[in-house]
């Protein structure tokens, strides 16, 4: 059975230019597109910046989010990535609490999770794992058992699977 | 050779082809002004910034080219503010220049200042920060590109003072001629796929009922007589939204006027029934369609449109042609010519009586009066329709006024209909009269205004004076928000809430007197033609009659918010029941 799609996943290149960020914000606040995630950095060509949009697909008709989204005169390519083409990513880091007697269960888990260990201190631990939303979700989820301080994810990025043809 | 930002904002506005530029000086801008006293363009100056923008549209709407407004920063440019969302929702080609404060003191909470760009950005087709001097000549070649090319809308471009300040060096830079755009996000498609042409030609040939629903598009590319030539070759009806009303001859035997909420019974119902609305540059606003899922249930969808965002935005296209609608309609002739020589339409007689019946039945009426009684708003219409040129452009403001000029006058010609339809913009008819008349000044142009709109923007008639554009103003003064009026007799129980304006305050014909204009008073029906008659031979400068109509006149028919169109309530005199 397939999952139901909940989200759109797009990539879109813009030009890389001062508030092409706000005009694709304001563009889903007035429109009424909520997002998932958004994450934007700047590619290989400095010309132009790639940002990745997870959108809710209940608020947003995708028909309508692409077209809309092509109206902006910064905006020049946008790909919607279905998961079984593309290779998403996401990293989390996350300072966790570490208790007396928990040590052993908690580097247990970084190491089911194949997580890093970026930074150590008295009773707390910073840990990284870049993975698939799942992966990342189940990773945060076992982390809330020994008590998260402060957590931040990226969001998803993505790209296009290679063709093998 | 060197140049500086503020001469190069100069000539490349008029390298593009300006003529009249609207606007009203201020700090951040100042500079920009004084190249301007050396320019060939004309500049009228305003009594209010919204009224720049109001006029740079109605200069547009009557001229087929992109208006051009300039004003200041900070509260100049939020004054902007309405007439950009105005051009947004009726896609009107506008390019608007606004001083911004120096560069280095962006983001300081300075005097004057505000995130223009910012602001802006909801209600234009894109915007521009200048940063650079050396900009100014490419991004003015591009604001105009974008602003007149795919679906027009409003572009602006705000410009810190310190670029175009000759006395500063980072203003100075050596002058070129843009050539072309590098936009590599913005290529609108004008050609339409041969491929759809062609289903939507098969649609045609298989439909019983058809019915071609025309709106703004077709006058924005220009395409009303190709727009007529295939209504004749087909021998279908047509109607024309409010944004058409003139894109297709109210005179012509397939004309049905005006759908929706307060259009014509024929027209309403035309759309209602139909198998097939060939739908050509219009977008099914909510008040053409009344309630969505009660609209056009049996009709079969061919949509034509520059923008394909409108494309299953409201209602799902069964064939969606992506193009300049005027090459849309070539294509559609040359394809339907073909397919005819092997196939033919089904019958559709009985369709066409079905029309001409609800024509016969309903038509466009209001109430019975004689002379010696109150005065019918309609009837002012009427007789300012039969009293002036073909040719007449009108223009309105939003309201009572605004539906029953749409309804009763005949709009024989493309661009003689100027309105805010979109956005509904009280105040519009004065300024877009102004800036229309600016645009084609042999023409005759009257404003039907009403007395709540006059109130918001008739100082602009002080700049009409000086500026030697001798608009003619109509006001339908019936005292009241005659529309907020309507909707609280019929759907709030006469609970009439703030919708009384006094009918003598202020005093209209003093007022009008007090800005250099005709003041004329109309009280009865009778003094109607001489009061009109008298404002036509007037040319050397503006009129304005204050025509004191019934307070109690209501628009129909109407189709209440909410309702289907199968709801739409006649005249009184046409119930059946």
């Amino acid at each position: 059975m397939t999952p139901v799609t909940l989200s759109h996943t797009l990539v879109v290149r813009v030009e890389n230019k001062p508030g092409v960020l706000a005009r694709v914000a304001g563009l889903f606040a007035r429109r009424g597109f909520n997002i998932v995630s958004l994450a934007v950095a700047p590619t290989e060509n400095s010309l132009f910046s790639r940002l990745t949009i997870v959108v809710d697909a209940e608020s947003s008709p995708l028909e309508q989010v692409v077209k809309q989204l092509d109206k902006l005169i910064n905006v020049v390519e946008i790909q919607e990535l279905a998961p079984t083409e593309s290779v998403a990513r996401e990293l989390l880091l996350a300072t966790v609490q570490v208790n007396d007697g928990q040590e052993d269960r908690v580097m247990k888990n970084i190491e089911n999770f194949e997580a890093n260990i970026l930074n150590v201190g008295p009773q707390k631990i910073m840990v990284s794992l870049s993975g698939d939303v799942n992966q990342v979700d189940k990773f945060e989820a076992s982390l809330e058992e020994f008590g998260i301080i402060e957590i931040q994810r990226t969001g998803t990025i993505a790209l296009a699977s290679i063709s093998n043809s | 050779m060197l140049t500086n930002g503020g001469k190069a904002l100069m000539k490349n506005l008029e390298a593009e082809g300006v003529e009249i530029l609207f606007g009203l000086p201020g700090g951040a801008i100042l500079p920009a002004y004084d190249p301007l006293i050396d320019s060939s363009m004309r500049h009228i100056l305003v009594r209010h910034e919204q009224g720049a923008g109001h006029m740079a549209e109605g200069y547009a709407h009557a001229t087929g080219k992109p208006g051009v407004a300039m004003v200041t920063s900070g509260p100049a440019a939020t004054n902007m503010v309405t007439p950009l969302a105005d051009a947004m929702l009726d896609s009107v080609p506008l390019v608007c220049i606004t001083g911004q404060v120096a560069s280095g003191a962006i983001g300081s909470d300075a005097f004057q200042e505000c995130d223009t760009t910012g602001i802006t950005m909801a209600v234009t087709k894109h915007n521009f920060l200048v940063t650079e001097a050396s900009e100014i000549p490419q991004v003015i070649h591009d604001a105009f590109h974008i602003a007149t090319t795919g679906r027009p809308g409003p572009v602006l471009v705000d410009i810190p003072k310190d670029l175009v300040d000759p006395n500063n060096p980072a203003s100075q830079f050596d002058d070129y001629e843009p050539t072309g755009h590098d936009l590599p996000g913005y290529n609108p498609i004008i050609e339409p796929d041969p491929e759809k042409v062609r289903e939507a030609a098969e649609l045609i040939l298989q439909s019983e009922r058809p019915v071609i629903y025309s709106g703004g598009g077709i006058l924005k590319a220009r395409a009303a007589s190709q727009l007529r030539e295939l209504a004749e070759m087909l021998d279908i009806h047509v109607v024309t939204t409010l944004m058409n009303r003139g894109g297709f001859p109210d005179d012509h035997p397939l004309a049905l006027g005006m759908p929706g909420m307060h259009g014509n019974f024929t027209a309403v119902t035309a759309l209602q029934e139909a198998d097939l609305l060939i739908t050509l540059g219009a977008r099914f606003d909510d008040r053409v369609t009344g309630r969505l899922d009660g609209f056009a249930p049996d009709a079969k969808i061919i949509h034509a449109d520059i923008d394909p965002a409108e494309f299953n935005k409201v209602r799902f296209a069964n064939v969606a042609i992506q193009g300049d609608v005027g090459k849309t309609i070539n294509e559609l002739i040359a394809a339907l010519k073909q397919l005819q020589q092997t196939k033919q339409h089904p019958d559709r007689s009985e369709w066409k009586s079905t029309i001409s019946g609800w024509k016969e039945r309903f038509p466009l009426v209001y109430d019975e009066w004689e002379m010696g009684e109150g005065l019918k708003p309609q009837y002012v219409i009427e007789q300012l329709r039969d009293l002036t040129p073909d040719d007449t452009i009108v223009t309105s403001g939003v309201g009572q006024h605004q539906m029953w000029a749409s309804q009763f006058w005949h709009f024989n010609h493309p661009y003689t209909w100027i309105n805010s339809g979109g956005l509904g913009t009280m105040g519009f008819a004065v300024p877009a009269a102004i800036g229309a008349k600016a645009g084609v000044p042999d023409r005759m142009v009257w404003a039907i205004d009403g007395d709540g709109c006059f109130q918001m923007t008739n100082q602009e008639l002080v700049t009409a004076r000086i500026e030697n554009l001798p608009v003619k103003i109509a006001i339908l003064n019936n005292g009241y928000l005659g529309m907020v009026r309507q909707w609280q007799e019929l759907f709030y129980d006469e609970r009439y809430s703030e919708v009384h304006l006094k009918p003598d305050l202020p005093d209209y014909k003093l007022l009008a007197e007090a800005m250099g204009c005709v003041g004329i008073r109309v009280e009865a029906p009778e003094e109607v033609q001489p009061a009109i008659e008298q404002a036509n031979e007037i040319d050397d400068r503006p009129v304005v009659i204050d025509f004191r109509t019934e307070a109690s006149e209501n628009v129909y028919p109407m189709v209440p918010a909410g309702k289907s169109n199968s709801d739409v309530i006649v005249h009184p005199s046409q119930e059946t029941s």
